[in-house]
């Protein structure tokens, strides 16, 4: 009895959040994976268990293997050009600029806009017409007397393109983390480093870069996590195109394009262990840590 | 004082917590309102032109039907694919609208199949609209022998169009086969020209769809859809053979239809295979001349065929307001209603007995082929005619993996499997 007085009014007050998030997000992962063992189609609910007959076709579909190499693609780009750039941003701006904290907006107002309108213009900026036509990128490449066509709907790596708005998107995000783990990096370790002789490059070698690497896995499994579900941006660049598809888009395509509901809730749930597999690992890694404190 | 607070605190928590698990609880039947003077119709027509049509034909509505109140449920987006998504919602939760729309044809299959929709066979048989529209029509409506919609607009989509001015200056006359336009194609290549231009994927799969008909014949190409015509066959993988040389002497962009049919008017390519709304696009936005500043002309190999697409209205099971709903199906039936709608969209209207003087221009010739005894009528793959919706999403995914190894006899295997696996 003693005990339910302890506990019971705060979970109380925490299981509306329990109830709506149990119910909105936990038994809809779980009826998903189950879908996802059936051959639904259309808006008849099928119920026959068919195992996973759904995820043996998916290893074997072409186009999940030519989406999955863009995805991969997608995420290499994605990810290794927003901490490259995020990173370089951050450490200019450790360095001490004037308005620093315009330029911190600046960098990050890319993030606030959505991802469907970051697509439209990038749409129009990539476009990789020649002659009249010309506009974007190509316009300023124009100057130099280069055409790139590297991004159009005939090469294998246009989606290595759709990845540029991604990372532009993010970098400035990116930016704010290692800013804040730069900043996080006490002043008198730098001091004592100096001290004791070491160069510039030589502290943020052996001071700076040991004491960012949470900060760097954070921003890993974030990107990484984005860089999987990314759907908007490039159905706003190239809707249905097969340069450019990713697993998250095949997705719904097959639902909510052929009807195809297992096929579509197979494709989801093979992302969501795929997201899963970054994110449980840091969240176990981070809540040991804490513990540990 | 204290103690009283937390008391009001965990009353409050509990009370949310059980409010959040009622919804789930509830019944989701859908209620019958006979007595309630309303119609509500959902459509995907927000854009220029649709709009002004849709409003047009409600206005008609109203005066017809004094006193009932006209809920307009349009979600944009053109073809119709945001709206399918908030129309599969609304059906699976049983609240169906009154009536919606849909592509005519197959596109409705996986409706019936769920017993979504009314068999409106009665409707036609009623009101004698079965001698009102082609017999061809009629028969691409109907769907294990009944009859689920009523067609209020038809679109072509087996036509080219092109500048005349401009093919006079490269000296050719508009092709009448394909073989034509590959051999033009090396003439134009020498003036820096290309034959074609196509855009986004789905502009591709519709030139597709009518170079298999021009290269097939109606026949053979109505065949591919029913089972009747082997995918596997040597003149349909020599079909998709002309079309990969096709796609050779095009410039192929990644753009919807506008920017491509754009290139087109820049002289950057010499055709685009394009439905008839392209003639809104180039008489409104750009406003050119029909026969001076633009021409169009049935797709090689097509002349006297009509490959049509349709919008039309259903009648959904257990419709809230039936009575008001049959009222709409009356309403797009009728010449009126129809003669109202289809010079406002830019399309001809399905009737046989429509006023020809109310359509000019292009729609004037549109028209006349499409009342012209001799035209056959096929339907549009790409805009849901033929094919059901797994099927069609089944060659979408086909056509992904054909532009990127052009392997004919691999496609034409792929789709001749989806066909059998979708038929199901």
């Amino acid at each position: 009895m003693r005990g339910i007085r302890k506990w019971g009014p705060g979970l109380l007050l925490v299981s509306p959040s329990l109830v709506a998030l149990g119910l909105f997000v936990y038994f809809f992962i779980g009826w998903n994976a189950k879908v996802s063992l059936t051959e639904s189609r259309g808006y008849v609910i099928d119920d026959r268990f068919v195992g996973l007959q759904q995820y043996k076709r998916l290893f074997a579909d072409e186009t999940f293997h030519n989406d999955v190499r863009n995805l991969a693609i997608f995420t290499v780009v994605f990810i290794c050009g927003s901490l490259l750039f995020g990173l370089a941003l951050a450490l200019l701006m450790d360095k001490g600029v004037r308005g620093e904290n315009a330029l911190r907006s600046i960098y990050l107002f890319p993030m606030a806009i959505s991802f469907i309108a970051t697509g439209i213009v990038w749409r129009w900026l990539l476009n990789s017409d020649t002659g009249a036509g010309t506009t974007g990128l190509n316009d300023v490449l124009g100057l130099a007397g280069i055409h790139s066509d590297w991004h159009n709907a005939q090469s294998k790596w246009a989606v290595a393109a759709i990845a540029l708005p991604a990372g532009w998107a993010l970098s400035g995000y990116v930016m704010a983390l290692f800013l804040a783990g730069l900043r996080g990096v006490p002043e008198e370790l730098r001091e004592a480093a100096r001290v004791d002789g070491a160069s510039e490059t030589k502290v943020y070698w052996h001071v700076v870069r040991p004491l960012l690497l949470p900060v760097l896995m954070s921003a890993l499994v974030i990107l990484a996590h984005i860089s999987l579900k990314t759907f908007d941006l490039i159905w706003a660049i190239a809707p249905l195109d097969p340069r450019t598809e990713t697993p998250a888009l095949l997705m719904y395509r097959e639902a909510f394009r052929g009807g195809f509901y297992g096929r579509g809730a197979a494709i989801a749930t093979i992302l969501f262990f795929g997201i899963s597999l970054l994110a449980v690992p840091y969240i176990w890694y981070t809540m040991r840590k804490e513990r540990g404190r | 004082m204290a103690e009283i607070n937390r008391r009001q605190l965990l009353a409050i928590g509990a009370g949310v917590s059980a409010l959040a698990v009622l919804p789930s609880c509830s019944p989701s039947q859908s209620e019958q309102k006979p007595d309630e003077k309303k119609v509500e119709v959902f459509s995907w027509w927000s854009g220029p032109g649709e709009q002004e049509g849709l409003d047009a034909l409600t206005a008609n509505f109203k005066k017809n039907n004094p006193g009932v109140e006209f809920v307009n449920a349009a979600v944009a987006g053109g073809s119709g694919t945001q709206a399918r998504s908030v129309l599969a919602a609304r059906l699976q939760g049983n609240q169906p609208p009154d009536s919606y729309q849909l592509h005519a044809g197959l596109e409705a299959a996986d409706d019936i199949k769920a017993n979504r929709l009314e068999d409106i066979t009665y409707l036609y048989e009623a009101n004698g609209w079965k001698s009102k529209f082609p017999s061809g029509l009629i028969e691409k409506l109907s769907i294990g022998g009944k009859i689920y919609a009523v067609p209020v607009n038809i679109h072509r989509s087996n036509l080219m169009w092109f500048v005349p001015g401009k093919l006079q200056e490269w000296g050719i006359t508009p092709a009448k086969t394909w073989a034509e336009v590959l051999t033009q194609a090396t003439a134009l290549a020498a003036k820096g020209v290309k034959a074609l231009s196509v855009g986004a994927p789905w502009t591709q799969l519709h030139l597709l769809e009518n170079v298999l008909l021009g290269e097939l014949g109606t026949a053979k190409y109505n065949g591919l859809w029913d089972g009747k015509t082997d995918w596997k066959g040597a003149d349909v993988v020599k079909a998709l053979d002309t079309f990969k040389s096709l796609l050779a002497v095009s410039v192929v962009g990644t753009d919807d239809w506008q920017p491509t049919l754009d290139k087109v008017l820049g002289g950057q390519a010499a055709y685009h295979v394009m439905g008839d709304w392209a003639a809104g696009y180039l008489q409104g936005a750009k406003a050119l001349k029909y026969k001076t500043g633009y021409d169009v002309t049935a797709s090689p190999g097509t002349a006297g065929v009509y490959n049509f697409l349709a919008d039309s209205f259903t009648l959904p099971k257990g419709a809230p307001h039936k009575v008001y709903a049959e009222a709409w199906l009356k309403e797009c039936a009728s010449v009126e209603g129809q003669d109202l709608f289809n010079p406002l969209k830019g399309s001809v209207p399905a009737r046989l007995d429509a006023d020809k003087s109310k359509y000019k221009d292009y729609l004037a010739s549109a028209l006349q082929d499409w009342q012209n005894q001799s035209t056959v009528v096929v339907g549009s793959l790409v805009h849901g005619v033929v094919a059901n919706n797994a099927f069609k999403s089944e060659i979408e995914k086909a056509y992904g993996i054909f532009v990127q190894d052009k392997d004919s006899a691999k496609f034409a295997a792929a789709v001749s499997k989806a066909y059998t696996d979708t038929s199901k």
